[in-house]
């Protein structure tokens, strides 16, 4: 049973970020309320006050810029799966979207309430990090826009002001020749490993991997040192150096023992995944899609 | 919105329709819409289950969307349609996909199928021929404890034909 709280309902930014201001920690914002509302069911959490953001005009648009696609944070998940925009240009995300939990919490959980809760056993912030996503954070009179690896702190916890709203995800569009793929594997209802890939693919061979692994550890993270690895050599080689960038990011990952898993098995997990999610990036890179798959 | 503070609760008026028939009621903002269609309305139709929107057992129809109800705030409805298994059968007529898992045998127990009744008219609304692979795509999320998937699956497609055969869904 939830306990009684007061709800707010802003008109503007300013006004939620007023709002934050004034009450502190004894209320949070509320957006779809898909994880927010479970753990304070379960007693959790609790709150005097949520501050509803839906009544904020124009904070669910999708918009396409010059350099950038963007996101209105209050965005259902289901909005994404079914944008022609986020299809068009990013269709590695159309296809995580369409398998976020289920019908129901994706036609109502939002794409900033999921990355602002930070629950570690998420989808969505590991492909961000591949496509160097950038998030647009919003208070009373400012705005800054932040790259999503600094946004996510730890588990359950991202960077944002006690007065702050993420407002916006920020995609730039991909470079020519490049694809994406993600890949997860999960037993329960949330994921238990995820893996990012973003390959930049020529005839000529591997220009750039972008490698981004979740759910394993506290937040979801870049695996630099794989990235480097692999970039810049022919096929053949970075095929034949994928086993020891796959247990070099298993390692790299931070994984922790929980009910999903054992660390270790996650780690070992990370290296089947990535090859499976650089295979299918490479493979759309190379067939000279405009967009990723 | 409307709204009034009270002595120490606040409470907020909205105005929703629930199987057609319109309603005012007042809410107070932790209450959760199951509760609302349960202990407010009386339409018990409408089951609980896992409490944490896996299940589906408690899926209602809001302005057409698949919503669990456990988990979605009262409030939510406000200005919406709310349809409910009870809104289903139209003046003592089952409704089609409710005749297709009689006919098919696609619930044991009973206590899962007004969620997948609901869930499947959402899935036919929008795909009218559904295959096989889009069917059990949009019905992961409701669970049968009686393990009688084939069945409901059958029943799903059976209802397809039968709007289709009686022009169009309804």
């Amino acid at each position: 049973m939830l306990q009684p709280f007061a709800l707010e309902e802003p008109t503007s930014v300013r006004e939620a970020s007023a709002l934050l201001a004034r009450y502190g920690e004894a209320a949070r914002l509320y957006a779809g309320g898909t994880e927010l509302l479970l753990a304070m069911k379960e007693g959790l959490l609790h709150y005097d006050r949520l501050i509803n953001i839906k009544t904020i005009a124009g904070l669910a648009d999708i918009t396409r810029d010059a350099d950038a696609l963007r996101i209105g944070a209050t965005a259902t998940h289901r909005t994404l799966e079914r944008s022609p925009e986020v299809h068009t240009h990013f269709t590695a995300f159309t296809r995580l979207e369409a398998h976020v939990a289920n019908v129901r919490v994706r036609g109502t959980g939002t794409i900033g309430g999921n990355l602002c809760f930070a629950e570690p056993h998420a989808d969505p912030g590991t492909l961000l990090q591949v496509y160097d996503a950038r998030v647009k954070l919003a208070r009373q009179g400012s705005t800054r826009t932040l790259a999503i690896e600094a946004f996510f702190v730890g588990a359950f916890e991202v960077a944002l002001a006690e007065d702050e709203l993420l407002t916006e995800i920020q995609i730039p569009y991909l470079p020519a020749h490049t694809a994406a793929a993600y890949r997860k594997f999960g037993l329960l209802e949330r994921p238990s490993v995820g893996v990012a890939v973003a390959v930049t693919a020529l005839p000529s061979g591997v220009q750039a991997v972008r490698i981004a692994v979740g759910c394993v550890g506290p937040t979801p993270r870049r695996i630099y040192e794989a990235e480097t690895m692999l970039s810049g050599k022919e096929i053949a080689a970075v095929r034949a150096g994928l086993p020891e960038a796959g247990e070099l990011a298993g390692r790299a990952a931070d994984a922790v023992s929980d009910l999903h898993g054992s660390a270790d098995y996650k780690a070992y997990l990370v290296g089947v995944l990535l090859r499976r999610a650089f295979e299918d990036a490479y493979q759309q890179a190379m067939a000279g899609e405009a967009t990723d798959g | 919105m409307a709204e009034q503070h009270t002595a120490s609760r606040q409470t907020i008026l909205i105005r929703l329709t629930v199987n057609e028939h319109g309603h005012e009621v007042a809410v107070e903002p932790h209450e959760t819409l199951i509760e609302l269609i349960r202990d407010h309305l009386g339409l018990t139709g409408t089951k609980k289950s896992c409490d944490m929107q896996v299940c589906g057992a408690c899926t209602v129809l809001l302005d057409g969307r698949p919503v669990s109800s456990c988990t979605l705030l009262a409030f939510e409805a406000r200005n919406a349609s709310l349809l409910t298994i009870e809104g289903m059968a139209q003046g003592g007529t089952l409704h089609p996909i409710q005749e297709a898992f009689i006919a098919c045998s696609g619930f044991q127990c009973g206590f899962c199928t007004p969620g997948m009744i609901l869930t499947a008219k959402a899935l036919l609304d929008e795909h009218p021929q559904p295959t096989i692979e889009e069917i059990k795509h949009y019905m992961r999320g409701n669970l049968c404890r009686c393990t009688g998937y084939k069945r409901i699956l059958e029943s799903v497609q059976t209802a397809a034909q039968r709007l289709a055969s009686a022009g169009g869904a309804r």
